[in-house]
């Protein structure tokens, strides 16, 4: 009886949430003009709380504040829009639960545009959202290639790094560096055979071959046995596809292991600057990534971190910058277009040459809405080489933009 | 043979971890009949501790081995007049939600706080690089950790047998109430236990900080091998938590070395034979467990 009114209340309470979301989706799209409801509405989703959020988080809601004041800034009373407005939700990295709340920011918020959405499954969850609902979706937090292939579509563009790019910066590179024997170690998931796909194809590419891939559990705080097991093929180098608490553990563990000493290096498939502020310089030292941006790259970038670490005690991750610059970027087409139409700012962005302080020798795609630019090759310094905190990278190469990226002709995007 | 001499010694490393925090386990489910599901969280906190303290008043590994598990007794002994106590009288199904909501506190609490990439950590220099032994270089801290956990396992194990508190104990684990019968006041162990198996997380915590990433989550999965690893060894059985924890650690190198892909698999296949075989696990007897 009890729970048969229990279920009762809760159909009821279903029922009123449907008509509320209904009612939502109809409110923006009456409001008419050039801007819908007289202005632009920025929404942010990623992880607030869980393993990414120092990775980007809440202060990409800082960096995308800094772009709007930018973008105020230059144009004064000349900007098409007055009223901008930036608005977060927290994902925590759950595919169902992006794919609600990308509905919600859509319909309710009338976010025009999405930004970042780390972990893969999440990103296309909300691309595909995008589609439907002809909204914009920029993503920087997540890295898989199928956003600009298989999957990709007219309203969403990729910024910042995608797997392909991570393979070919530090596959390719290492090997054509000598370090042709390679074992790779992955996390058993989604993400972590994407990265072995991306990698071996690059390592061979450039001359070198993948003896051996080792799957591990995900999550796992052991890896001892799986790099000593790497260890005994006698590799020139263990790359190693792992993130955040599992890349820690094994990058701790790998340096307990003597492999080091015998001359087996380490390669990192994906890491971000955090990584190397949380375990400390001395760990990762020595260590060869592929980095999409960093903050102490030259006078423009630095002075972009200056301002982002006054705001927030921090030096920025490439995620950071790279929900600035996409901001900023969509901003500049809203200018452009003269509107927040969809359909014209997209017209804007496609093909266009950008330069600002993330994007050097930018251009945004056309073709899969890939955003293309220089990437770097980094190095970890030792811990006499850092003369200030953050101070962590020695960038070895610059990869121009056109070779970065995987070429949009091998894409398999259709719009 | 070199490698299979590497793989034990990662296997006993990675068992030691889960031996400590298991005895802890089982002495808090022998006396208080509580499943603590907070004991990955304690594991964490002492990790988090020890992290903590080298940064802000540069305390040693040496000295966070001695501290870390008092502040974690002290913490220990507060929950359990704060908290579990009210809920022992209940069904234990109580106490097993308490310890879950703690768990879930104390983790977001650190994250708050700590973020989420995790705390550096630098061990001394003493503990750093490998012995050769037979051809092969095992890491020092490895071995390190081995022994710690086997001379704590020991020490408790003396205590248990060759003490009057240890005695009244395991009265009060086997027979609680022929034990309170034979006019023993069990209610008066009951804090300092909690408190004792608390210390015994945090010092596997402590333990691991150098060899592990510290991050608020580091006991979430931990959490449930330590479940399989009392599982194995019988739950609130002494002997059985030290026994079971070494085996699972040993399982899991083994594992990973030859079956990579089944590593943690393996775990709960050993864990279900177990129980098919010996349904109140290896050392566990079946009363204890009705």
């Amino acid at each position: 009886m009890n729970k048969r009114r229990t279920a009762a209340g809760a159909s009821i309470l279903m029922a009123g949430v449907l008509v509320t979301a209904g009612c939502g989706a109809g409110g923006p799209a009456a409001a008419g003009g050039d801007f819908t409801d007289d202005k632009v509405v920025l929404a942010l989703l990623n992880d607030a709380s869980g393993v990414y959020k120092d990775v980007s988080g809440p202060n990409s809601k800082i960096a995308i504040q800094m772009a709007i004041d930018d973008y105020q800034e230059k144009y004064g009373d000349e900007a098409v829009v007055e009223d901008i407005e930036v608005t977060s939700a927290d994902h925590q990295n759950e595919p169902d639960i992006a794919n609600t709340k990308a509905q919600e920011l859509y319909d309710r918020e009338g976010a025009d545009v999405i930004l970042d959405v780390p972990t893969s499954s999440a990103a296309l969850a909300v691309a595909t959202q995008a589609k439907n609902k002809k909204k914009l979706y920029m993503n920087i937090g997540a890295g898989t290639t199928e956003l600009t292939g298989g999957q990709c579509n007219k309203y969403t563009f990729h910024y910042a790094y995608d797997t392909w790019m991570l393979a070919n910066g530090t596959g390719t590179v290492v090997t054509e560096e000598g370090d042709k024997n390679w074992q790779l170690i992955y996390p058993d998931y989604a993400f972590g055979q994407d990265m072995v796909k991306s990698f071996t194809g690059a390592i061979e590419a450039g001359g070198g071959k993948v003896a051996g891939t080792i799957a591990t559990p995900f999550p796992n705080d052991n890896f001892a046995t799986y790099i000593t097991k790497a260890g005994a093929a006698k590799p020139q180098v263990i790359g190693t596809m792992h993130a955040g608490g599992d890349l820690i553990n094994l990058v701790k563990q790998y340096n307990d292991s003597g492999l080091k000493d015998q001359g087996i290096d380490l390669a990192v498939g994906l890491m971000f600057i955090s990584d190397i502020h949380s375990l400390g310089v001395e760990a990762f030292e020595g260590t060869i990534f592929t980095d999409a941006w960093y903050w102490n790259l030259d006078e423009k970038s630095r002075e972009w971190a200056d301002r982002f670490m006054e705001e927030t005690g921090d030096r920025p991750t490439y995620a950071h910058a790279g929900n600035y610059s996409a901001a900023l970027q969509y901003l500049e087409a809203v200018q452009a277009a003269g509107t927040d139409d969809a359909d014209k700012v997209v017209a804007e962005l496609e093909g266009k040459k950008v330069e600002d302080m993330f994007l050097r020798n930018g251009e945004i795609r056309a073709e899969d809405h890939r955003v293309i630019h220089d990437v770097y090759l980094a190095r970890v310094k030792g811990p006499d080489d850092v003369k200030e905190d953050w101070d962590y990278e020695e960038i070895i190469k610059t990869i121009p933009a056109e070779e970065a990226f995987r070429p949009a002709a091998e894409s398999g995007c259709s719009m | 043979m070199n490698a299979v001499l590497q793989y034990t010694v990662q296997g006993l490393a990675a068992g030691s971890f889960y031996a400590l925090a298991a005895l802890g386990l089982a002495v808090i489910f022998g006396v208080l009949g509580v499943v603590n599901f907070a004991h990955g969280a304690f594991y964490m906190l002492g990790a988090v501790a020890a992290a903590v303290l080298l940064d802000t008043v540069g305390m040693s590994l040496w000295l966070a081995l001695i501290v870390v598990p008092l502040l974690m007794l002290v913490f220990g002994m507060l929950v359990e007049r704060l908290l579990v106590q009210w809920l022992l009288p209940l069904d234990p199904l109580y106490n097993l939600l308490l310890t879950f909501g703690l768990t879930l506190l104390l983790v977001d609490l650190v994250k708050r706080r700590y973020g989420v990439s995790g705390l550096p950590y630098e061990r001394p220099e003493a503990l750093s690089g490998r012995v050769q032994l037979g051809g092969v270089g095992l890491p020092v801290y490895q071995l390190f950790v081995i022994g710690v956990a086997l001379l704590v396992c020991l020490g408790v194990w003396l205590l248990m047998t060759r003490t009057r508190v240890g005695m009244i104990v395991r009265a009060a684990t086997e027979r609680p109430e022929l034990a309170g019968a034979l006019g023993i006041n069990v209610g008066r162990w009951v804090t300092p236990v909690f408190g004792f198996g608390v210390a015994l997380a945090g010092l596997a915590g402590v333990l691991a900080a150098p060899f592990r990433a510290i991050t608020a989550e580091m006991g979430s999965d931990f959490i449930i091998i330590l479940f399989a690893v009392v599982v194995i060894g019988g739950l609130g059985s002494i002997v059985g938590a030290v026994v079971g924890g070494f085996l699972v650690g040993l399982v899991e190198a083994f594992g990973q070395a030859y079956a990579p892909t089944f590593a943690q698999v393996l775990i709960f296949v050993l864990m279900a034979v177990v129980v098919l075989a010996r349904p109140a696990g290896l050392f566990g007897r079946e009363e204890a467990t009705a």
